[in-house]
This record gives structure tokens, sequence and C-alpha cells, in this order.
């Protein structure tokens, strides 16, 4: 194997370093975080970063940056399973869309069209509203509303795909459709559905935090990004540490997916 | 031209009706009715109000008896009552529009304005210090949570430093103001906001510009205005930006809900009291009828500028009316 600074520009290897480091940050949270991210402590009110306190305390005496290392593997999960639930769906859909065509096809091409007319967020939030503000709701919700994306993606590589030799040769031995489907088309349409779920990753942990920030996403006392800095927001002026921190993590870890997610579409797509 | 646009006029009803459908689909998503379960755990909604909704969305009816009803009811712009404040809700999005429109118009004008040269420059510059230097804040402008920035202004511009206004669309003193005077209040209170509105899109509008003019500019036609012995300047305004420009305003028709959707976070920070928070507020305060009517004319208004967009597309471009 290639050493990976030949296969990759600087940027994306800068990218995969802050992917990995909150990764590593999400899954050793509990040996990482120095308190207990729920610990209040009422004689430590909002005070600033120290030794004992590398980002200081929230308004209830609350270690922030224990908070935000747990935070982290909120933020994380929430992106990384909503978008799992998009690629399901929208690999799914795209490949029938693509196999089938005819009617299913353009059915299917009309709902992504409706689906596309709705401001996302609305969406989410009318849902939101009219189930509870779980975790597990707004994974699902997120994955829900973003996989229209992933679906034109792979119906157009499945278009271009099925009247290739090699289909047609497995077609002759006898394979079925399902068998072609998931062990030839998708396999062979991964390519940009790869760059979109990484771009995708960054995009639900922003439509994660910006939930939460609003107070109708992660609910405290259960850690994430967003709803920190919506408790930061409420002492504005007598804590910048509680808006500068979680702001700074979200933007690193978009920042992040974002420059891996171009760096993959650079490799893969020319 | 009237041919093309008649056809994606139909298209256009599709496409509404598809929408009435998903918005009704919403509504019973909530476990059981939205009137029993969601409303027992709800202090906010009242027996009253139960019953009212129960009667708007004729929850003991068969299930294509009510979406037609209400579908009725949604085609003379009757969404029904707010819970909140008892007021027709169609009326109370209507008085919310002018000023989320008016934010979103002034920063797709900037958008263009700003992030189109921005682009073309980049192009031009391929791979000079400028050009990194743009891609760098690019991917800065794509990573910026909103309302992350919108804090961050409000914090130092408008507390600290206490430069602009950071809450509302008018000051106190409004009505004491003359005309100039009023107009000046409002445009400083919209800074703000515009501009935390526009930065995301201007990220992307900049980046779509770049890699559409480095396309057009290894196009053969552009060689020939080279050899034909254009100006630089001519081949890069005249040819060049045009055709590269066209893409550019189907990206601006597709950013139309990201801008709509985005409304919500800002116009909740700076308390404007747009469309955005409107539906905020209803969210908060579960106002089933009003969430229901945003939705669909956000989805509405998000059609509406796909089609604008298609349509100056066909107006620019002659080859779009022979497909």
């Amino acid at each position: 194997m290639l050493p990976l600074h030949t296969v990759m520009n600087k940027l994306t290897l800068f990218g995969l370093g802050i992917v990995g480091f909150f990764i590593i940050i999400a899954i050793f949270a509990p040996m990482i975080a120095s308190y207990n991210p729920g610990q209040i402590d009422i004689e430590n009110i909002l005070t600033p970063p120290s030794s004992s306190h590398i980002f200081g305390t929230d308004s209830l005496g609350r270690d922030l940056f224990s908070r935000m290392v747990y935070g982290t593997r909120i933020s994380l999960m929430v992106g990384f399973i909503a978008v799992g639930i998009a690629a399901i769906i929208g690999i799914a859909l795209g490949a029938i869309a693509g196999y089938y065509g005819k009617w299913i096809g353009a059915v299917i091409m009309r709902f992504i069209d409706i689906m596309l007319c709705f401001p996302t967020f609305f969406l989410i939030l009318a849902v939101i509203a009219l189930l509870e503000p779980s975790i597990i709701n707004i994974m699902i919700v997120i994955g829900a509303t973003s996989w229209m994306g992933i679906a034109r993606l792979i119906r157009a590589e499945i278009i271009s795909l099925k009247e290739r030799d090699f289909i047609y040769a497995e077609r002759a031995i006898g394979a079925g459709d399902l068998r072609i489907i998931t062990r030839h088309l998708i396999p062979n349409a991964m390519a940009p559905v790869l760059v979109s779920i990484t771009f995708g990753i960054a995009g639900a942990i922003l439509v994660e935090s910006s939930l939460s920030f609003l107070g109708i996403g992660v609910q405290p006392p259960t850690p994430s990004w967003g709803n920190i800095l919506s408790e930061g927001k409420a002492v504005m002026g007598a804590g910048w540490w509680m808006m500068l921190f979680p702001g700074i993590a979200i933007f690193i870890t978009v920042l992040g997916y974002n420059l891996l997610g171009e760096g993959i579409r650079e490799k893969l797509l020319r | 031209m009237g041919k093309y646009i008649l056809k994606r006029i139909v298209g256009l009803v599709v496409l509404l009706l598809g929408i009435t459908i998903i918005t009704f689909a919403v509504i019973h998503i909530a476990p059981g009715k939205p009137t029993d379960l969601e409303a027992q755990f709800n202090p906010k909604v009242s027996m009253e109000a139960r019953e009212r909704i129960a009667h708007l969305y004729g929850l003991d009816k068969p299930l294509h008896v009510q979406y037609i009803e209400w579908l009725k009811r949604f085609a003379r712009f009757d969404f029904g009552i707010s819970f909140m404040d008892s007021r027709p809700v169609a009326q109370k999005i209507l008085e919310r529009i002018p000023i989320t429109l008016t934010i979103e118009l002034v920063s797709i004008i900037l958008i263009l304005l700003i992030g189109i040269p921005i682009g073309v420059a980049s192009a031009v510059k391929e791979g000079s210090f400028y050009d990194r230097f743009m891609t760098v804040f690019v991917f800065i402008g794509f990573a910026v949570p909103t309302f992350w920035l919108s804090l961050i202004l409000m914090d130092f511009i408008g507390v600290r430093w206490g430069i602009l206004p950071i809450s509302g669309i008018k000051s106190l003193e409004f009505e004491k103001f003359g005309n100039f005077e009023k107009i000046i209040d409002v445009s400083r209170h919209l800074i703000l906001p515009v501009f935390v509105s526009a930065f995301g899109g201007l990220a992307g509008i900049s980046r779509y510009m770049r890699s559409s003019m480095l396309h057009v500019l290894k196009q053969d036609y552009i060689r020939t205005a080279r050899a034909k012995g254009l100006s630089e300047k001519e081949v890069l305004y005249k040819h060049a930006l045009k055709n590269a420009f066209l893409p550019v305003v189907t990206i601006l028709g597709l950013s139309v809900p990201g801008l709509i959707g985005g409304s919500v976070i800002f116009e909740s920070i700076f308390s404007i009291p747009g469309m955005g928070r409107l539906f905020y507020e209803s969210v908060m305060a579960r106002d089933y009828p009003v969430i229901m009517g945003v939705l669909v004319i956000g989805a509405i208004l998000t059609l509406l500028g796909n089609l604008l967009a298609d349509i100056s597309y066909a107006a620019v471009d002659p080859r779009i009316k022979l497909e």
C-alpha cells in the first residue's frame, strides 16, 4: 500500500486528522473527561478557564471540558446514524429507480422532487414538534429528510452501469435482479455516494447543533455542542468560554468532514 | 417559450399536490392523534383547542375524506385558527412573509454581487495565492455554524461595541422618526441578519462560479475569441461570464429552501418578526395549524423560486426551448 501522503494532499490529510481526533475523543470520552459531565458544583458557577477547569465551568458549575467531551459522542453519533439512515433510504430508492426505470422510477423521482421543495429545516422542525425531541427521533428525522441527493446519485450511476457488458454477463449466467443490484450495481456506484456521505455527516452535525441550540434538539442535561451553546447564549457576556469552545468544536468538525469529502471527491471522481 | 412555461406549470401542479400530501402525512405522524396523545402532556393546548383541531382536520373521518376536505380548505387558503391568539393562520403568515422575503432577496443580491466576482477572479487566477486564499475562505464559510456567527456578531458588534442594534426591525422611538430616518433605522436593524443569511450562500456561489468559469475557460469558443484578437477583458466578461453564469442560476434556485429554512435560526436569534420566527414560536407552542400553514407556504415559495430560476434560465439560454 502506498504511504498516505502520496495518495492525499495536505488539506485532505488535515481533514482526516480532525475527523480521527474527534472520533478518538468520542470513543475514549470517559477516560479523557476529568469530571463527571453532570456533576453540579454550586460553589464554582461560571468560573473562567483555569488549571482545574481548563474550559471553565457552566452556569451550574459543571466542568465545560468534560461536557464538551461527552457532547462529542452525541454530536458524532447523531451525525453518523442520521447519515446512515439517509444512505440506506437513498441507496435503496435510487437503485430501484435506476434499475427498473419506467413508472416506478418516475414515481420515485417525482417523490424526490416533492421532498426537495420543502425547506428541510422547516420539515425537520415540524416533525420534531409533533414527535418528541429525543436523540433517536432527531437521528431518524434528519436521515429521513436528507436522502434525496444520494438517491439521485445512485440512480444516475446505475442507469449508466446497467447497460455494461459485465451486467449482461451476470444476467446470462442466471443472476437475479436482487443479486445484480446488491452485488454488482450498488458497489460500483458507491464512489460519488461516499463523497456525499462525508459531506452529509458535516451537514447532519450542523443540523443537530442548530436544533439543540434552538432547544428542540438534544435535551439537557444530556450535553451536546448545540445545547451548550444555547446555555452559553443565556449567559452571554458573563461566560465567553461557553460560546467559544462549543462553536469552535462544531466549526472544526464540520471543516474536517468537508475537507475529507473534497479530498475523496478529487481522488475518486476525476 | 410559452410551451416551455406551460409544461413547467403542469409539473408544478403535480408538485403542489405532492407537497399537500406530505404535509398531510406529517400531521398524522404524531403517535395517535395530535389531539389526544400529544395534547395530554401539553398544558399549552386546552380542551377547547383540542376539539377545534379535531374539527379542523376532521380526525374522526376516514383518511381520504380528511385529506380531500383539508385540500378544499387549503385551496381557499383557509389553514384554520391559531391556538395562540385565535387569529386566522393565513393572515398571520401573510403579514410575516414580506419581512422574510425582503431579507432573502437582499441576501441573494448580495451573494450574487460579491460571490460572482470572487469566483471569477479565483478561476482566472487559478492556483495563485489569491485563489488558494479564497478556497480557504470558502471552506471556512461552509463550516461556520450560522447561529454561532450570529451570536458572536451580536456579542461584539451589538453588545460590546454597540455599533448596530441586535433585536427586532425597528427602534422603540421608531414612530417619532421622519421617513428618511425610518429607512435608516430599519436598514441598521437588518444589516446583521442579512449578513448572516448571506454568509453561507456566499461561500457556495463563489465556489460554483469558480468551477463553472474554469470549465468555460477551457472551451473552444473561448480559444476562438482569443484567436480573433479580442482583449482579455472582452473574452472574460462578454463571452465567458455569460456562459459560466448559467449553471449558477440553477444552483441559486436550489438554494432557496436552504435560505428559507435558515430564516428560523437568524430570525429567532435577532427577534425578526418574519416567517421563520413565527414558525419557531409555533413549534415551541405546538400551534399545529400555524406549523402546517408555514410548512405548505414555505414549500410553495421554494417552488416559485425554482420556477423563477428555470424560466430565467430558459430566457437567457435559447437551447432550453428546443428540449
